[in-house]
């Protein structure tokens, strides 16, 4: 049993593990951790979507022993009901989700995206979530939300 | 109201919706079985409503909220006529225990039956109300109103509450259809786009989904599918998993799974284990499948309308057109795959599920599982959107049977391969449409032939995998959704058609999925309306324009033209020369012809060299009556486009001769930003009328229109979907698609 130490939404944290391939995604879930989605498991749909190093990143497709000594955010580090990232609120505000299970996805992928350019115009939006899938067709609204979140539109 | 059922729904109020499952672990099976007495009645107006001591009130709805908004919807409906503030209206849903069955949540019937149910029983509680008031304020009802949770007489500030007049009785009271309901000119909730309360949580990760509920003591499970569809299990080698700590292999006859005590050794198992199967039912080839519908074996045949001369004499100068139209079978295509916990105990059995339909769930598993449904709980929680009805059903039987083998509760987790190669699919439609025209461009006789599979008649569920494959009895047969409506034009035309060849069979399982039957139906029939609009020189807004009478099928056919700013011309276009050419196209529709009206228009650019559609704006003109949410429809509407956009230029099910191989998203790929259009959506309210349902209609013209609007751009009319670049291509090099 190994273990590894990394930060999660801003506090160091120590996970033993017996399997170094283990991802991420199962083991944030097990700490309950549950906003980043299970969808494919294949870095096919970006419900699992986390921050690593402020970078978005597919837990689907890393590894426990990836993270190690790292920085990793969860849906969960970024805001609350109460204290809720610009992201959020503007998801919120813009009653973005139907089913909402892509919607991690999107506002993880979306953080990443602003971490880098906080000023994106809506293709540089669009590009950025191409790896993201919706079924339910509230792609206008989450651009709306980003823009918005952006300071832009809104 | 019994002391158990009392106390449960009590103790609801105190936890919240999410506590459920925990808070009525204790109660266990004498509350269970008590009887069919105990069962919430939705004759009964305490079906569906309670009033708290607090002056809240709860309502109990069994239609579900899958993410269409219901569940502000609802509450809206029921707080406008108890003239309470929606905020002190909580909502327990799909809950067989708490809820009364409202039947499947389906259909786009969730406002319109659902809603109006609860809505009916919240007008007799008024009523109720408003006759205790009376008594205990010693006041004629007219001089009553209600306001914030009390009756008072008018224009006072004070009066006596909801939970005291009730004086902690239920209102034992059947639904009175006549009960009046408010005069929506004194609307003051219905109608506004209030929030949905799931939304914060789904933004934040803090609501609770199907896929993040935990049972204690549950085991994790993953399904071993087989080889090719039907085939038989011959040999397990459980060695393969046996470096996996605590994974251990369950088998009834060709039912395998794995089960582990955390869920990634689950699914390591899962890819470990190695097995051997043989034979299988074997399917069709994917290119052949509209050929072998053409031939059957039927059922029979069905004449759905037959209007007019059956064979009309046409004048000498009438000109005929002849079509076909196929549209492939369809996965639900859930992002998160389904999922299901069940805890089989001896005499009590709970599963929790994002089925759409936990009620009927509820009498499946009381089936197969040999307990009778009164000790049989089934409790909804949220799970990924899944339009119709994908793998939630199947997953709650697989884990039903693991728990009752292993005597713990089972969280059953299907992966991706799962979801999309054995989700029960889109049944595959094909129509033949053979029309006259005369010189006028007046509609002289129309004939639709449609070959569709089946639904078996009183099927209680669709044929569930774990049980075929398990050896255990159940009934078979074919479940679809009402899929032949909509096959005939909404325009007058003196001489009509329409006949169904019922084929016995479908090469895959089929299901519901959203708008069933419609989408196929509209698109063969809108897009052959163009066909004789073009063979004819007309103007396609202004042929139908000439053929409706229906005032509301004109208003929004009238506003979706405004809103294109459409300029009358015959389709195709005449500027068809450049590399990338582009086109308008329009469809309409009466949603199965006595629902929702819309009319669809499309502006679409086509790369002439690729083949590559692009969908550059949709502009939807939409009246379903009363918007309870303006923005719940809003989004409805935006979804029901884009989810078919989706299925149109992308999607069909790619299968070999043994099984599905569009397993992931890079086989079955569906809509991405890239290919997202400027979406221009003009919903009429119509405070006055019935709400007709907001959730379907809106995807029957996509494909219709769009295909109109390719042919507009290109001269060239596609007929099968998807309209994929190498379809269009073919077309457009005048190959056969």
């Amino acid at each position: 049993m190994a273990s590894y130490a990394f930060q999660l939404n801003k506090s160091p944290r120590s996970v033993e593990c017996d399997d170094p391939d283990k991802p991420l995604l199962y083991v944030l879930r097990d700490l309950g951790l549950t906003a980043a989605k299970f969808g494919c498991g294949l870095g096919q749909c970006g419900a699992c979507t986390v921050l690593i190093d402020g970078e978005a990143a597919r837990s689907c497709q890393t590894s426990i022993a990836d993270v190690k000594d790292r920085s990793v955010t969860t849906l969960e580090g970024l805001g609350n009901a109460a204290a809720p990232h610009p992201l959020q609120a503007a998801f919120i505000r813009e009653q973005v989700p139907q089913c909402g299970y892509c919607t991690n996805g999107m506002i993880m992928t979306a953080a990443g995206l602003l971490a880098r350019n906080p000023r994106p115009s809506e293709e540089d939006i669009r590009n950025e979530l191409e790896g993201n899938l919706c079924r339910c067709g509230s792609h206008v609204r989450v651009v709306r939300a980003v823009l918005a979140a952006a300071g832009q539109g809104g | 109201m019994n002391a158990p059922f009392a106390l449960s729904r009590r103790a609801l109020l105190k936890g919240g919706v999410l506590t459920v499952g925990f808070a009525f672990a204790g109660i266990g099976p004498r509350a269970l079985a008590q009887g069919r007495a105990r069962i919430p009645d939705p004759g009964e107006v305490d079906g569906f409503l309670a009033v708290n001591a607090d002056g809240s009130v709860t309502l109990y709805c069994g239609k579900v909220d899958l993410g269409q908004g219901l569940r502000i919807a609802i509450r809206q409906m029921a707080a406008e006529e108890l003239d309470l503030d929606p905020a002190r209206i909580t909502m327990v849903e799909g809950d067989t225990l708490l809820t009364p069955d409202q039947g499947p949540t389906a259909g786009s019937t969730g406002i319109q039956r659902g809603g109006v149910q609860i809505r009916q029983a919240a007008a007799t509680a008024r009523k109720a109300l408003l006759d205790l008031g009376s008594k205990a304020l010693g006041r004629p009802q007219s001089e009553l109103e209600l306001a914030d949770g009390e009756v008072r007489v008018r224009g006072q500030a004070r009066g006596m509450s909801f939970a005291n007049l009730l004086a902690g009785q239920a209102f034992n009271l059947k639904v009175d259809p006549k009960a009046p309901l408010k005069d929506p000119a004194a609307y003051k909730v219905v109608g506004k786009p209030l929030p949905r309360p799931d939304v914060p949580g789904k933004c934040t990760g803090e609501h609770v989904y199907m896929q993040d509920f935990k049972v204690p003591g549950m085991l994790h499970a993953r399904v071993i599918r087989p080889a090719a569809i039907g085939a038989s299990l011959v040999s397990v080698d459980e060695s393969s998993i046996a470096s996996l700590p605590g994974a251990r292999v369950v088998r009834q006859k060709d039912f395998l799974c794995v089960v582990a005590e955390d869920e990634w050794t689950a699914v390591k198992a899962q890819r470990a284990l190695k097995c051997e199967w043989s034979g299988g039912t074997g399917l069709p080839p994917h290119d052949e499948v509209a050929r072998q519908m053409r031939a059957g074996p039927f059922t029979r045949d069905e004449v759905l309308l037959s209007r007019g001369e059956a064979k009309p004499v046409l004048p000498p100068e009438a000109r005929t057109l002849k079509a076909s139209y196929y549209w492939p079978m369809h996965s639900h295509g859930s992002i998160g795959p389904s999922c299901a916990i069940a805890d089989v105990k001896a005499d009590s059995v709970t599963i929790w599920t994002a089925s759409q339909a936990p009620h009927r769930l509820r009498h499946t598993a009381s089936r197969f599982l040999g307990i009778p449904a009164e000790r049989v709980r089934v409790i909804y929680l949220d799970g990924a959107g899944c339009y119709g009805m994908n793998g939630h059903d199947d997953a709650a039987a697989e884990a039903a049977l693991l728990s009752r083998a292993l005597g713990r509760p089972v969280r059953m987790q299907w992966s991706r391969e799962d979801e999309l190669g054995w989700d029960p699919k889109g049944p595959p439609q094909l129509l033949d449409i053979a029309g006259a025209i005369d010189a006028q461009g007046n509609i002289l006789d129309w004939r639709t032939e449609m070959w569709l599979p089946e639904a078996t008649r009183g099927l209680p569920n669709l044929p569930l995998l774990a049980l075929d494959a398990a050896g255990i009895a159940q009934p078979q047969g074919l479940t679809t959704g009402l899929i032949s409506q909509n096959g005939d034009p909404s325009y007058a035309v003196p001489n009509v058609g329409v006949t169904v060849h019922w084929l016995k069979d479908a090469p895959l399982r089929p299901s519901n999925l959203r708008a069933p039957g419609k989408i196929a139906n509209c698109f063969a029939v809108e897009s052959f309306f163009d066909e004789l609009a073009a063979a004819a020189g007309r103007d396609p807004v202004d042929m139908r324009l000439r053929g409706l009478n229906d005032p509301r099928g004109i208003e929004v056919l009238t506003r979706a033209a405004a809103m294109m700013n459409w300029q009358p011309r015959p389709s195709p276009s005449p500027d068809r020369g450049g590399a990338v050419v582009r086109g308008r196209g329009i469809a309409y529709i009466h949603y199965k012809h006595q629902e929702t009206w819309l009319a669809m228009g499309m502006e679409v650019a086509v790369e002439r060299a690729s083949g590559k559609i692009k969908v550059e704006r949709v502009v939807c003109a939409h009246d379903c009556g009363l918007i309870v949410n303006p923005d719940g429809a809003r989004a409805q509407v935006e979804g029901c486009i884009l989810q078919t956009l989706s299925r149109t230029l992308f999607e069909d099910v790619q299968f070999d001769r043994s099984r599905v191989t569009s397993v992931d998203w890079s086989s079955y790929p569906i809509l991405t930003f890239a290919d997202v259009p400027k979406l221009d959506i003009d919903l009429i309210q119509r405070v006055n009328e019935p709400p007709l349902g907001a959730g379907e209609a809106a995807t029957a013209p996509v494909a219709a229109a769009l295909a109109n609007a390719v042919f507009d751009a290109t001269g060239v009319r596609l007929r099968s979907v998807p309209f994929t670049p190498e379809r269009v291509k073919a077309a457009l090099d005048g190959r056969a698609t």
